[in-house]
């Protein structure tokens, strides 16, 4: 079954805290993690929900591969309506967390309402109670996840908490789970803290069973985890460089977005490479980066580890700094640097860590400085806004000042806080937002990886690239090569990358296991360990139930085929240097293709006959 | 001619010690390919995965070519992938 079948309801408005028993006719649709609570999440919440109000509902939840012997089986997600966006919002982490939810033989927590006084929901095993949380307020995730392990004296349990820039409203707060995994994009921190829930601790010392054929489940989960051992990504690029490794390649290729997306390139991008972090400092003898870290069951270890120089700037009056902690991963080392033209290693490692400490993602906050410093740039923003603060481009005192405000939501850091739209429309420069349904851009251009712009525009969180990574195929040949600088074929690219996605952040897997493994290599794992139909085309039609289901709640959210599209600049400013110099995202070319694809109408809306289909 | 080669992740070791931000320059024949110059530095073929030329992506049968120019840039990775 790998389910628990058990799904706690938690109404914070009350103080009340009920079992029920998991909807195994949703979960035979569903699966589990983001499409079964984004299943109930749409039957229970009206889409025009104000997402910070008590009416809006947020769910924690697990997959039913979430803390099996399934390698990467750790992860969780965190399914509500986004307060960045208005869209649906689904963001996924690993770390420990999720699978000690299972463990403690929950599926999923429901959370609804909102506590009068801030509270945290405790759960050991079948106990749970929500517990004061007022001393918690105000203080960091990192110094409310000490001080949950000193009160509860128990040195296994599992955090996730927000920080102060959740409570001071930042829109794009995160839930940081032992210290430095996050559900990080969207804002689902912001929505936890609208709830006065602080954070959420968890005990579990079941296990999970409830394998439906155990030894068959062995043996695909050890043919899965030969797979990722023998690859050359998953077995030994991940371990060594991190997703980091990309900086390099993606600036080569001409697709870094630079200096709030002005620009292709990046010429400070080898300094914060993942190679660049294994290099020696000649300032301490030592590198920035410690070890490789892998989240639970987890055999390819993608995590970095890092230390600061003890004499940099950032830390050097800062003990508390000068530990091993989480390091720069790709999509923060991008936005903290490139899009903001910054490359100090040490400073956007200082940056990362304070994103972790206080709960932002880093990269919608990123982007929004990058944002600011064009507005700075113009003249729209002066000194006398960004509190004296000289908000240059390439400026890495001005960068780290602005982190540090808007994690603690003080200054000037609350108008960063709201995000590149609204900051852009403030100043009057809605033009200068490089955002889609009002989030911000991860680490690939568009004009330089033209099927990522159609990725971009449909994707149902806002930009995003985890919804559908074709970067995989046009850039890494996986699972094979094509071109990222035409737009052929692009279309039914990103529907088979957005619905093979689907799939997996329902399973409690984590995708980068895609870059090794098929739906093949995955589905032997999922129908051995699950009851009911799992065959490869069940599985391809839930991917696109899922797609469909979160589309339909989007649409009747207020969204249109006009919110489809991308800032201006990426589609009429073309490239200036790089293999797509000359060149714009040709969106219109491939739209018209995939609504086709998906069996939508040409207002971007899923016709009779296609939900009808899909059961929807 | 000249052109410059760039060896990153796991490749770097086999560029030579005066290599600065992952490259070196190098004099080739006009007939060289880019699997030739590879073969000149120790990098296993089956280790080239990503084979850059000036930003574009070059296909296995491109490599065996005389694809070169005055001033080129060749960047090359084993199997890489992130996110």
């Amino acid at each position: 079954m790998a389910w628990t079948r058990n799904v706690m309801r938690v109404n914070l408005t009350k103080g009340t805290i009920k079992r029920e028993p998991l909807n195994m006719e949703w979960a035979m649709e569903y699966l589990g993690q983001r499409g079964l609570a984004t299943k109930y999440f749409v039957e229970e919440v009206d889409p025009k929900v104000d997402p910070l109000s008590p009416e809006n509902k947020m769910i924690m939840t697990t997959g039913p591969l979430t803390g099996t012997m399934a390698s990467t089986g750790g992860r969780y997600s965190v399914v509500t309506k986004g307060p960045l966006t208005g869209a649906i919002a689904c963001s996924n982490s690993g770390g420990f967390i999720g699978a000690e939810i299972k463990s403690a033989g929950w599926d999923m927590i429901i959370f609804e309402g909102r506590s009068k006084k801030p509270v945290y929901l405790y759960v050991e095993n079948d106990r749970a109670e929500l517990l004061d949380a007022r001393d918690l307020w105000g203080k960091s995730v990192w110094d409310t996840d000490h001080e949950l392990h000193k009160r509860h004296q128990d040195p296994l349990i599992r955090v996730a908490a927000v920080g102060r820039a959740a409570e001071k409203g930042c829109l794009y707060a995160a839930i940081v789970n032992d210290l430095h995994r996050a559900a990080g994009r969207s804002g689902v921190g912001t929505v936890m803290a609208s709830k006065n829930l602080k954070a959420v601790v968890v005990r579990g010392t079941r296990g999970v069973g409830n394998i439906r054929d155990p030894k068959a489940f062995m043996k695909a989960v050890n043919a899965g985890k030969k797979v990722l051992h023998d690859n050359a990504v998953t077995g030994a690029g991940l371990p060594k460089y991190g997703t980091q490794v990309l900086m390099n390649v993606i600036n080569e290729i001409g697709a870094s977005p630079t200096r709030n997306m002005r620009e292709v390139q990046f010429e400070g991008a080898s300094k914060i490479s993942g190679e660049a972090m294994h290099e020696i400092r000649k300032s301490d003898g030592k590198a920035n980066l410690v070890t490789n870290a892998a989240c639970f069951g987890c055999t390819i270890a993608c995590g970095r580890i890092s230390v600061i120089d003890k004499n940099h700037y950032t830390v050097v009056n800062s003990p508390k700094y000068w530990g091993a902690s989480g390091g720069l991963e790709y999509e923060a080392a991008w936005a903290l640097g490139n899009d903001t033209g910054v490359d100090d290693l040490d400073a956007l490692t200082y940056a990362n860590f304070l994103c972790n400490e206080d709960g932002i993602d880093p990269i919608s906050f990123g982007s929004t400085v990058a944002a600011a410093m064009e507005l700075y740039e113009t003249g729209a923003i002066t000194k006398k806004d960004t509190g004296g603060i000289d908000l240059k481009f390439g400026s890495a005192e001005a960068l780290t000042k602005i982190t540090e405000l808007t994690c603690r939501g003080e200054g000037f850091g609350k108008i960063i806080g709201l995000g590149s739209r609204r900051l852009c429309e403030k100043y009057g420069h809605p033009e200068l937002s490089m955002t889609v349904k009002s989030q911000e851009f991860p680490a690939y251009d568009p004009r330089g990886i033209q099927g990522m712009g159609l990725a971009y525009a449909t994707s149902n969180r806002g930009a995003c690239h985890l919804r559908g990574y074709t970067v995989a195929s046009e850039v890494m040949g996986i699972p094979e090569k094509t071109d990222p600088l035409t737009t052929d074929g692009k279309p039914a690219l990103v529907k088979a990358f957005q619905d093979a996605t689907a799939v997996v952040d329902s399973t409690g897997l984590c995708v980068f296991t895609t870059f090794a493994w098929t739906l093949n290599d995955i589905q032997p794992q999922i129908a051995a360990a699950c009851e009911g139909d799992w065959s490869m085309e069940k599985l391809h039609e839930v991917g696109e139930r899922i797609w469909n289901m979160e589309r339909m709640f989007n649409n009747a959210a207020g969204f249109t085929a006009r919110d489809d599209t991308l800032p201006r600049r990426l589609l009429t400013e073309p490239a200036r240097t790089g293999p797509a110099r000359g060149k714009a995202n040709m969106l219109d070319k491939m739209l018209p293709e995939y609504y086709r694809l998906r069996g939508w109408t040409p207002e971007g809306t899923p016709t009779k006959e296609t939900r009808a289909r899909l059961g929807l | 001619m000249r052109i410059t080669l760039k060896l990153f992740a796991s490749l770097q070791e086999h560029l030579p010690a005066d290599a600065r931000n992952q490259g070196t320059e190098v004099v080739i024949g006009e007939n060289d390919t880019p699997y030739q110059l590879l073969d000149r530095f120790h990098v296993p073929r089956k280790m080239a995965h990503l084979v850059i030329l000036n930003g574009v992506y070059l296909n296995p049968p491109e490599r065996e070519k005389p694809v070169f120019k005055e001033g080129d840039v060749l960047a090359v990775w084993p199997p890489v992938a992130g996110g």
